[in-house]
């Protein structure tokens, strides 16, 4: 479905990507971690075009994007769904508006279909009867829930998730884990899942890649990552820093 | 030397770079605009933002121009007595100059700093990228409604900003300075043509589509935050003021071979 071949992004000065190798199989989830700035947002933006590489392919559905126009870019950014890290809510719509935007552009006109199917959503993000809220009055982790219900409403084949769990309490966190679970069982659905949560990668992933200094560092199961006798990996994986803060 | 001419060639890169991208904006817009279905919710919006809520502005404008403009003409008009002359001049300078440069300036200030606000603020909380991502072109979505608005808009706008300076014009002059009504009017008639308020709308919708697309560029090229947005602001109001009046010297010329001004 998704593959990344020696994809490299400078910006400005700084190496953000160095040569990343990623394949993503149709149906599968796969998450992808890594340390905070370490590229993993750019990464996932390089896949439905937001961003071109400098060097290096990608290949969606078996079409290369790079060298895409915009309008070309479309009908492949029709099939992907993306969470945005920051939700990238309009803010000039309510949250009805925003989670029905994307059924509206593709031709649904009926109010009451509309509705219904944002119902349906809310429900899902457990968010009820909160339609008419404008994005500034909702809190960071109601705004991912939206931009998440707002991503996977069109039923995409692939999701592009950037740290669907991030900010959320435990309780809805773990729902929204086995949102992207069913999603995957019921629906076929790939999904790539940045995250910084280890219990939600392990939850959700078939696979697991490491991001680090720009390349994928590790690339494995979720049981393969748990037996690795890496130093960095293991570093990772139990949360400790190498000292510098003392 | 070559560092001289590496100095001098910089700015002057970057002032023709900035030229090709508000030129591949527009070429992009109008192609978008006849190949693509208009979004005619967003265009009535953008209708009601830059028209009806300029209706105040542009009527003060109009009127205070043109109160202030007959009193100057007719003090100095008076003294070889052609006091009833400043009909004519007041509304053919309204027409021909006034009127469209005031109000596109207006109009800069008001809307095309409201535009490159808004896209300026989505495109530094990742919204555009958010319209992208949802296979949204983003001039389809945001310049495309803003461009048809403005061009329907701007040479009403102007029109209204006539109509009101005369009628201020003729106010003050039966009113305050007691001119002979009939003969200002019949001199204003006399010497205003068809040709004044076609160049009156030419002007309107030039620099219209001037204003449109600087602002809307400024804000799709917004960078860095809130200070981003505001340098993006106050440079999109600041360069369509500046085109608005280069521009017009080069409108009055031009449409002063296609339509001479006086009578003939
Ligand atoms: N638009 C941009 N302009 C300049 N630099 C950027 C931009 N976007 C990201 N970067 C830089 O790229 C690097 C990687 O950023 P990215 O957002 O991908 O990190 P991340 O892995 O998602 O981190 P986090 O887990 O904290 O979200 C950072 O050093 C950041 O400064
Ligand atoms: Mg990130």
């Amino acid at each position: 479905m998704i593959a990344v071949r020696s994809v490299a992004k400078k910006i400005g000065q700084q190496e953000i990507l160095r040569g990343v190798d990623l394949e993503v199989a149709t149906g599968e989830t796969l998450a992808i971690i890594g340390r905070s700035g370490g590229g993993k947002s750019v990464l996932l933006k390089h896949l439905v075009g937001l961003m071109t590489p400098d060097a290096g392919e990608i290949w969606i559905d078996g079409h290369n994007i790079i060298g895409m126009n915009e309008r070309q870019l479309g009908a492949i950014r029709k099939k992907i769904g993306i969470l945005f890290q920051s939700g990238a809510l309009f803010d000039s719509m309510t949250v009805e508006e925003n989670i029905a935007f994307p059924l509206r552009e593709a031709g649904e006109k009926d109010p009451k279909v509309l509705h219904t199917k944002v119902e349906e959503m809310l429900e899902v993000i457990e968010m009820e009867g909160q339609e008419d809220k404008m994005p500034e009055s909702l809190s960071g982790g109601m705004k991912k829930r939206v931009g998440l219900a707002r991503s996977i409403i069109r039923r995409p084949s692939c999701v592009l998730y950037d740290e669907p769990t991030s900010g959320l309490d435990p309780v809805v966190a773990d729902s929204i884990n086995r949102l992207i679970r069913r999603l995957q069982q019921r629906l076929g659905m790939t999904s790539v899942v940045v995250t910084h949560d280890m219990k939600s990668a392990f939850d959700v992933a078939n696979h697991i890649a490491y991001l680090h200094e720009g390349r994928i560092y590790f690339h494995g199961t979720p049981t393969q990552l748990q037996q690795a006798r890496d130093p960095i990996l293991q570093d990772f994986l139990l949360g400790r820093s190498d000292g510098r803060g003392d | 030397m070559v560092r001289f001419f590496n100095a001098l060639g910089t700015p002057v890169l970057a002032f023709f770079q900035y030229l090709g991208e508000l030129v591949l904006l527009a070429g992009d817009t109008f192609r978008s605009i006849l190949t693509h279905k208009l979004r005619w919710k967003l265009f009535l919006n953008q209708v009601v933002e830059i028209g009806l809520l300029s209706q105040l502005v542009v009527v003060i404008t109009g009127a205070f121009t043109g109160a202030v403009f007959a009193a100057q003409t007719f003090f100095q008009f008076n003294k070889i007595g052609m006091g009833s002359a400043t009909g004519a001049v007041v509304s053919v300078s309204i027409c021909r100059e006034l009127g469209p440069v005031l109000t596109a300036l207006m109009v800069a200030g008001r809307v095309g700093a409201a535009m490159s606000a808004e896209i300026g603020t989505m495109k530094v909380t990742e919204q555009i990228d958010a319209l992208r991502a949802l296979a949204v072109y983003p001039t389809d979505y945001l310049v495309v409604p803003r461009a048809l608005a403005m061009m329907v808009s701007m040479p009403l706008l102007v029109a209204e900003c006539i109509a009101v300076g005369i009628a201020a014009g003729y106010f003050i002059a039966i009113s305050l300075l007691e001119i002979n009504g009939t003969y200002y009017m019949a001199n204003m008639v006399r010497w205003t043509r068809n040709r004044d308020i076609i160049m009156a709308l030419s002007k309107a919708f030039c620099f219209g589509i001037l204003i449109v697309f600087i602002s809307c560029q400024k804000g799709l090229s917004a960078r860095e935050g809130a200070v981003g947005v505001g340098r993006a602001t106050t440079e999109a109001v600041v360069n369509s003021s500046l085109a608005v009046l280069i521009c017009n010297f080069f409108l009055t010329m031009l449409l002063n071979i296609i339509y001479p001004a006086g009578y003939q």
